[in-house]
């Protein structure tokens, strides 16, 4: 494997997100290594549904939904005693067989349905974890009083800080990225992007649709889940509210302002969507919240209609969506 | 407790099928959904709420007058505002892919709602409740006069559209243009034209069903939209997409089904049922009642 062409941004980059947190530890200011943690999960929320926007072109708008499945199933596992570590391959089993169980009668439809059926499924299920309550406590969310979600544990190193957590995160957030990179350029990946560009050509050049969709579709809601495991681990509380439509909306619009397809472009939309607003929150109050998703609103239309392929688009994306006449 | 349940049904359906008509009416020509439906019906019921407390005293005294009033001024508003965000945020996209407008109402749909919240109010406001009830029984069964006139409003709404639809030359031309852009052009259809009239009507229909939804419920919020949204789309859907008579069919199916689910089950499930009437129907018969079968044009 050839070093990427832009190595030393990518090296600088790397170290940044490495120490910058830790300077930031040492200083005393936890805030924001927890603000910097959560961009993490975001980013591997965003890496993840990538896979299913971003190269397949499938508008999942109920992905939240899988990172709530992976947060509740990873909280009654830890409740019940299982490790992180034994827990993490059954939340992503789990997190994974229910993907394939919706994507298997979904996927064949069209666009705009589909996206209105993940909407429909991501209400669905935060409506169940409100409702079933022998489960889930219903809105009071886990862990019952009494009860505890267990420590992550390193060999004998218990994970406590947010600084611990925010080197977990950005371990999981490597290997997200490692896993969508390596997609995008293997044969399945370039299936997608074929699927993307034109279903029927892609069927004429022997994609097998249905699979391939479904593969993508399952990868992706895995990612969702192992990071609903990471929260909640790191957070030690999970409630229904945190999974409302509204959270795959600001997903969704995450990819679309910062560019689909594209890694960094993810990164820039995370930064822009979660980071500056918490910084603005803690500097200009709390009024400023309020006008954040009006501004949101304005820049998804802004955007979708004059720059379509986002901030950072991919660049393979950037130059089909040249060689279409500017279309995509 | 089966009839008094399908009394409140047919109430709710009345409001759904009206709401219900924008969708499918936009599907029909455009083939998009406009996610933002669910806010001009939102933004028609306070219209409607600041018209029914802010209209002057002696207009208030004449009571058909004064409703006529409240009606107009809303579903004008509402109306307005459909064509507004057609303008501004889809036709750009017009040749954009088929994900694109869908992206672009989402984000129309956010500012919005939040607009609302932060220049209106965050909490839900009581109704005026101007509206003189009175209740009446049939047999055992509950009606009362709001019920009577929410049926009715709809019903007379929906004759007229079909009757413009079917009768009248603009009606004819918007059946055209939903069946092919471009030779409705050729046959000197001004196509951006009909597409106005479309979101006029669809969202004055939205607009007055938010009204009539604010005085059934006797509360509105900035978000009241999300829900009745959904649910009028799964209407739409239900009937057939882009099909008139489907989205009145399928309001009204979902107006009962949401009822009985509240009578003999629970209302906490009673939005989940809908959802899976949304994904069954989509996965079984994504066509609907009403739909024809359209072949994907390569």
């Amino acid at each position: 494997m050839t070093l990427p062409r832009r190595w030393p941004l990518i090296a600088i980059g790397l170290l940044v997100v490495l120490i910058l947190p830790l300077v930031l530890n040492q200083l005393g200011n936890l805030y924001a290594v927890r603000v910097i943690g959560l961009v993490g999960i975001y980013c591997i929320l965003g890496v993840g549904l990538n896979i299913t926007i971003g190269y397949t072109g499938l508008l999942d708008l109920g992905y939240i939904a899988f990172y709530a499945i992976g947060a509740y199933t990873a909280a009654i596992l830890s409740i019940a005693g299982i490790s992180f570590w034994l827990g993490l391959p059954i939340v992503m089993v789990v997190g994974g067989a229910i993907r394939l169980g919706l994507g298997a009668p979904i996927l064949r439809l069209r666009g705009d349905y589909l996206a209105i059926v993940t909407l429909g499924f991501g209400e669905i299920v935060r409506l169940v974890l409100i409702n079933l309550d022998a489960i889930t406590n219903g809105p009071k969310g886990l862990p019952r009083v009494g009860e505890k979600i267990a420590d992550v544990k390193l060999f004998a190193f218990t994970l406590t800080e947010n600084i611990h957590f925010y080197y977990l995160i950005l371990v999981f957030l490597l290997i997200a990225i490692f896993i969508s990179h390596r997609l995008e350029h293997s044969r399945l990946g370039r299936a997608l992007i074929a699927i993307r560009e034109d279903e029927l050509a892609a069927t004429l050049s022997g994609i097998n649709i249905a699979r391939t969709k479904a593969v993508a579709f399952v990868i992706s809601g895995i990612i969702g889940a192992v990071a609903g495991d990471i929260y909640v681990h790191w957070n030690q509380f999970v409630s229904p509210e945190s999974f409302t439509f509204w959270e795959s909306v600001l997903l969704v619009s995450m990819l679309v302002i910062g560019g689909m397809g594209n890694v960094w472009g993810i990164l820039l939309g995370v930064v822009l969507l979660v980071a500056v607003p918490e910084v603005l929150r803690s500097t200009l109050g709390t009024a400023f919240v309020d006008y954040r998703m009006i501004a949101f609103g304005l820049l998804m239309v802004v955007i979708i209609i004059f720059r379509p392929q986002g901030l950072l688009p991919s660049r393979r994306r950037a130059l089909e969506l040249e060689a279409a006449g500017g279309e995509p | 407790m089966f009839f008094q349940q399908l009394v409140n049904g047919i109430t709710l359906g009345s409001i759904y099928a009206l709401f219900a008509l924008g969708y499918t009416m936009v599907y029909g020509i455009l083939l998009m959904i406009n996610f933002a439906h669910s806010e001009i019906f939102m933004v028609g019921a306070y219209l409607g709420f600041w018209a029914l407390s802010l209209l002057p005293v002696w207009v208030q005294g004449w009571t058909p007058g004064y409703f006529i009033l409240v009606f107009a001024i809303a579903m004008m508003g509402a109306g307005l505002l459909a064509v507004t965000i057609e303008r501004v945020a889809y036709r750009p996209l017009r040749r954009a892919s088929r994900l694109a407008p869908l992206i672009s109402a989402i984000g129309v749909s956010i500012f919005l709602q939040n607009l609302v919240q932060v220049t209106v109010s965050a909490q839900s406001q009581p109704y005026p409740d101007t509206f003189k009830i009175s209740h009446y029984e049939f047999f055992g069964v509950q009606v009362n006069s709001l019920q009577i006139f929410i049926f009715a409003l709809a019903i007379s709404a929906m004759v007229l559209l079909q009757v413009f639809i079917t009768k009248t030359r603009l009606g004819k031309a918007m059946r055209a243009t939903a069946q092919n852009h471009t030779v409705s052009q050729l046959m000197g259809i001004n196509v951006n034209f009909i597409i106005t009239v479309t979101f006029l009507i669809g969202g004055a229909l939205g607009g007055l069903a938010g009204v009539l939804n604010g005085m059934y419920y006797g509360s509105i919020k900035f978000n009241m939209g999300f829900f009745p949204g959904l649910k009028a789309f799964t209407a739409a859907v239900v009937g057939g997409i882009g099909n008139i008579k489907g989205a009145m069919v399928g309001g009204f199916l979902l107006g009962i089904i949401e009822a009985l689910t509240v009578g003999y089950i629970s209302s906490a499930y009673k939005d989940i049922i809908l959802f899976a009437v949304l994904i069954l129907v989509l996965i079984f018969r994504p066509t609907g009642i009403f739909g024809e079968e359209v072949t994907e044009k390569i």
